[in-house]
């Protein structure tokens, strides 16, 4: 299959997940160019997770194609898998391991070249040098999530998915992962957060878009519109959609 | 080779986070240790029934203990998304199954012998007789029953009553490896030679190879739903 000159990071067309009778995405069809920054939102049981789930090929979707760079998820799966981090909320650490061989383990599966170096590094980064040699089961929460961060980033990813990173965060540490996300961002990384912050996700993004009920209920550039107005537009559209179906998504 | 790197390393995690807290095999080892000596105040030392009963009493400390150590395996792995750390990393979900069947037949071989020393010492048996033939018992019984016990396990973790799905389908899956290993083991105690019980490790060979292959197959629609 040929590559189009100008294809995008990433394009959904059509997207359906179904559980059963229950259908968690509706036909999602977005594009995200090279470098952008995504932010989707949407209430509890929007879709949300269930895609990035699918978009990070850890689960398979009913219907509809992905096309990362233009060629489609299934054919290029361990290109994508090598070039993709992902933040979520939990912190896929093992508790037994200490920092340094959580980072040794998905070094060595992501192949990452002179992974000794490299781990003192990204440690350094994240602020975590001296605490290298504890285990995880000693961090605290946002300890943890640096430390997440750390494992996502190990093998400079060009795609992060971001599944709603602030949660259980104190805020020293979700504002040092705001500075990490803007550093991302202005690195011209391919971006994908999901957040019920309405305000961080807007901050970030270059471009908004809302979820109701598996479906895209509303998208624009960040730059369009203002933190008000996207409050109220997203309690509106929820409301609405709430009165529409009977409080249950 | 690379795989082969992955695969490496993906035991001695497993390895690595269980010998730091001996949670699982410490469990395993006492469960094992505890129905030897039940079974020794059930039967006489040196009596015919227990000569008859001593592999099945065996199997069954293998077998029940090997059981918590997989159910145990998977739900670390299921604790802070580390298997969906697992998934989204670039490597075969093959190569994952056999991380872990590799690391869940250890633990079992690692609870094998401290509980046949015990067994033999209750039971009143030569430690050290057939022991060549019982070496490759437990192995190839081990083989089969971590294989099929880490792909159920998988499928087992996330459903609610997984601590009893668990053995309602292992067992039955089992039984040909369970009914060999018991019949080649029984023939091993009794001083048979390898070609008496040939038949019965052909068996326990061949469902080994078709267990890994069908699990290495399966586990990545296994992980995906």
């Amino acid at each position: 299959m040929s590559v189009p000159p100008s294809a995008p990071a990433i394009e959904v067309r059509n997207l359906v997940k179904t559980f059963s009778e229950f259908y968690a995405l509706r036909g999602i069809s977005l594009q995200v160019a090279t470098g952008e920054c995504l932010s989707i939102f949407g209430p509890n049981g929007a879709g949300k997770t269930t895609f990035l789930r699918i978009l990070s090929a850890i689960s398979r979707p009913s219907s509809g194609d992905i096309l990362f760079d233009g060629k489609p998820l299934e054919e290029a799966v361990f290109s994508i898998r090598r070039r993709l981090g992902v933040i979520g909320h939990q912190s896929f650490l093992y508790d037994d391991l200490t920092a340094e061989e959580n980072l040794f383990f998905y070094a060595r599966l992501y192949d990452v070249t002179r992974p000794a170096d490299r781990i003192r590094e990204i440690l350094n980064e994240v602020g975590l040098r001296e605490r290298a040699r504890d285990r995880v089961r000693t961090y605290s929460r946002g300890m943890q999530q640096r430390l997440s961060i750390a494992r996502a980033m190990l093998h400079d990813p060009a795609l992060l998915f971001l599944d709603e990173p602030y949660t259980g965060l104190d805020q020293h540490a979700a504002s040092m992962l705001t500075t990490w996300l803007s550093k991302l961002r202005s690195e011209r990384r391919t971006i994908l957060l999901v957040t019920h912050d309405l305000e961080q996700g807007l901050a970030l993004a270059d471009r908004v878009v809302i979820f109701l009920r598996g479906k895209v209920a509303w998208e624009k550039p960040a730059s369009a519109i203002d933190r008000q107005t996207l409050r109220q537009l997203y309690f509106d559209l929820v409301a609405g959609s709430e009165r529409q179906h009977g409080g249950g998504q | 080779m690379n795989e082969l790197s992955k695969l490496m390393v993906l035991v001695w995690k497993d390895l690595l986070a269980e010998f730091r807290t001996k949670e699982m095999i410490s469990s395993m080892l006492i469960f094992a240790l505890i129905v030897v000596v039940v079974f020794n105040f059930t039967f006489d030392p040196g009596s015919r029934a227990t000569a008859e009963a001593g592999p099945g009493i065996l199997w069954v400390a293998f077998t029940f203990a090997g059981v918590l150590g997989l159910h145990r395996a998977l739900v670390h792995e299921v604790e802070h998304g580390c298997l969906h750390g697992l998934m989204l990393a670039p490597v075969e979900r093959g190569i994952i199954f056999l991380g872990k069947a590799i690391g869940n037949a250890i633990f079992i071989f690692l609870i094998e012998l401290p509980t046949f020393l015990l067994f033999s010492i209750f039971f009143n048996i030569d430690f050290w007789k057939g022991i060549d033939k019982l070496a490759v018992i437990f192995f190839l019984g081990t083989i089969g029953f971590a294989a099929v016990g880490t792909l159920l396990s998988a499928i087992s973790v996330n459903t609610r009553t997984r601590e009893i799905m668990l053995p309602i389908l292992l067992f039955p899956i089992e039984v040909p490896v369970i009914l060999s290993a018991v019949n080649a083991t029984a023939g091993a105690l009794k001083g048979q030679s390898w070609n008496e019980i040939a038949g019965w490790l052909k068996i326990l060979g061949a469902f080994d190879l078709i267990f890994l292959l069908v699990c290495f197959v399966t586990f990545e629609y296994v992980l995906e739903e």
